[in-house]
């Protein structure tokens, strides 16, 4: 019994072994293969990510040679208990807000239009599409030139022509009229991506609805209102998620047009962290900002999902 | 099933038609205005590049060049170095999007076809950090990139764009799982091996698929900025957008010089997007609104 049983322990357990290294055999090329891919990943996005955790925690000194003493939660504190920073999430908040709504509704009148038979409606649609595969920078800078004062084509628009505005109206200088400059931006160059997400989601309503509710006698303020609507409710929740994460994220006009400046006017979480790590040297103070920043911005994610994706009642 | 509709005088008919018409063509004005409003800075930009710069504090209002001269553009080349940055940005853009996309096809084919201990937990975790701001990443990388001697680097730059594969793992993942399973047996007999049925079956398979994420890479990387300004401040190193910037920063109101390498940096990826205009629409719907 003894001798019988050990032995077939032992014969199961050489089995085990010999299968574990049979699928070790099998695996080792997945691995390999993957290796090189992984490796890049891991090394320039989860390691900096963690690394900017630990940051988050000390006075970090960005000289290898220095020491960082650690500063337990006190960057994080230090941070909610800042007006700049309180001023910065304000900024970005409202600026997430008024784009993504801004250009969702604009692309989605725009997919709404070029959606129908059109002459030419290829080539509206690569127009509006324009902004979109053109670089931050230089739309940033041509709105700059669009915004400069007191030669600026919408000084001279609104106030030579229409005489809506003072004839020299400082715009990115001002520091009421800067954040609504760059939102205008935004959205400008966010139609085009609606357009393309909701002309696809429209493409995808069966024209049998459309044409069965006609046939009952439907306008087209009720088509839109109860089939194209609800219909397009997962695509509205997928761009209000990715535009949610791109306003917030958004960083390069305000670096190349205002600098957060007038006045921290358009100050953001991520032009103060970047301000804090890379002219103030106050790399452990900027970490702690971007981590209460990517948390908010996921759970906002999270939350939008929920709130979003619950069941449409008829 | 009988249709109970009343059938409408012919006068009835005429006045709809015509109220058909009338709607019609001011939707279609509508479209040309929207549009026509998109163009505006692309259209000042252009004129501006191409005329001469005593023209341009003048005249707002009118966006044609009376005097088109070429003047800016080979200005902007010759005397700021764009033509070095622009050549930066091709070395650049280009080793990156070979990188990113060779190794984001490899992890997905695996991912798709393969199971091995921690699959998921790559894959997903790969995808949830697609949730964080690439910005947020920046202060870390750039402290990494000081460590390892790779700031004021092409090389560093490369290597941090061929980094954000996510998007492209997750895309050609879901190209890769519907190829049908026959065509991988097939090879397998044959004794070949993972980067057999990767490279001679899998890859060819999905040419459409790579065809977008090779765009989206090659335009993320061409327009990449916050990188590439934070990681090097050597003039001879600035990719195209860092050139622009710097030089916009110094000469704010030679708009002529600025536009012009504007133009000739936005059209590359302009030229790229109108060649392959399907792979665009196609990669933002596999990207996530499906159907």
């Amino acid at each position: 019994m003894e001798v019988n049983r050990s032995s077939v322990s032992v014969g199961t357990r050489v089995m085990a072994k010999r299968r574990r290294t049979r699928t070790f055999r099998r695996l080792l090329p997945v691995y390999l293969f993957i290796l090189p891919g992984m490796a890049l990943f891991l090394l320039w996005t989860l390691y900096p990510m963690l690394d900017a955790l630990v940051m988050s925690f000390f006075q970090w000194n960005p000289n290898p040679a220095a020491t960082s003493p650690f500063n337990g939660l006190g960057n994080y504190t230090q941070a909610l208990s800042d007006p700049i920073f309180w001023r910065a999430f304000s900024n970005v908040l409202s600026y997430t807000v008024i784009t993504v709504a801004g250009q969702m509704a604009l692309g989605l009148a725009v997919a709404l239009l070029l959606n129908r038979k059109l002459f030419a409606r290829g080539l509206f649609r690569a127009l509006f599409y324009l902004p979109v595969v053109t670089s931050w920078v230089v739309v940033s800078i041509a709105f700059a030139f669009l915004f400069s004062s007191p030669f600026g084509p919408v000084d001279w628009f609104f106030g030579d022509v229409l005489h809506l505005i003072p004839d020299t109206q400082i715009w990115l200088g001002s520091t009421t009229l800067a954040l609504p400059t760059l939102m205008i931006l935004g959205v400008w160059k966010g139609i085009g991506w609606n357009m393309v997400i909701f002309l696809a989601g429209l493409q995808s309503i069966p024209a049998e609805l459309y044409e069965a509710a006609r046939v009952d006698g439907a306008n087209s303020w009720i088509l839109f209102r109860y089939i194209t609507l609800p219909l397009l409710r997962p695509v509205i929740t997928f761009a209000t998620v990715i535009l949610t994460m791109g306003g917030f994220g958004t960083f390069i006009p305000m670096f190349v047009l205002t600098q957060g400046g007038p006045l921290h006017s358009t100050e953001t979480l991520l032009t103060y962290a970047y301000t804090n790590a890379f002219q103030e040297f106050n790399f452990g103070y900027a970490a702690a900002i971007t981590y209460i920043f990517a948390i908010f911005v996921f759970l906002l994610a999270i939350v939008q999902i929920r709130v979003m994706q619950r069941k449409v009642e008829y | 099933m009988i249709i109970t509709t009343k059938v409408p005088e012919r006068r009835e008919i005429l006045k709809l038609r015509l109220w058909h018409v009338v709607r019609g063509s001011l939707l279609y004005l509508l479209i040309i205005a929207g549009a026509l409003l998109m163009l505006i800075p692309f259209a000042y930009m252009l004129g501006i590049s191409l005329s001469p710069n005593t023209y341009i504090l003048q005249a707002p209002s009118s966006l044609i060049p009376t005097h088109p001269t070429l003047e800016n553009y080979v200005n902007a080349w010759n005397e700021n170095s764009f033509g070095l940055s622009f050549l930066n940005s091709v070395i650049v853009a280009c080793g990156a999007t070979f990188l990113n996309v060779l190794l984001a096809s490899m992890l997905a084919f695996a991912f798709a076809r393969y199971h091995f201990p921690g699959r998921n937990i790559l894959f997903y975790g790969m995808l949830a950090t697609m949730t964080v701001p690439t910005i947020v990443l920046i202060i870390p990388q750039f402290v990494l990139a000081s460590r390892l001697g790779l700031t004021n680097n092409r090389f560093g730059l490369i290597l941090v764009y061929a980094a954000g594969m996510a998007f492209g793992v997750y895309l050609l993942r879901g190209f890769f799982e519907e190829i049908p399973q026959e065509l991988f047996d097939a090879a397998a007999i044959d004794g070949g091996g993972i980067f057999r049925s990767f490279w001679s079956i899998a890859l060819p398979l999905a040419r459409p698929a790579l065809a977008a994420v090779i765009i989206f890479s090659f335009a993320a990387s061409w327009e990449e900025f916050t990188w590439a300004i934070t990681s090097t401040n050597d003039a001879s190193l600035y990719t195209l957008p860092v050139a622009i910037q710097q030089y916009y920063s110094v000469h704010a109101t030679d708009w002529g010089i600025v536009f012009a390498a504007s133009v000739l940096a936005a059209l590359p990826e302009i030229a790229v997007f109108l060649i392959f205009q399907r792979y665009f629409v196609s990669g933002i719907r596999a990207g996530g609104v499906k159907g």
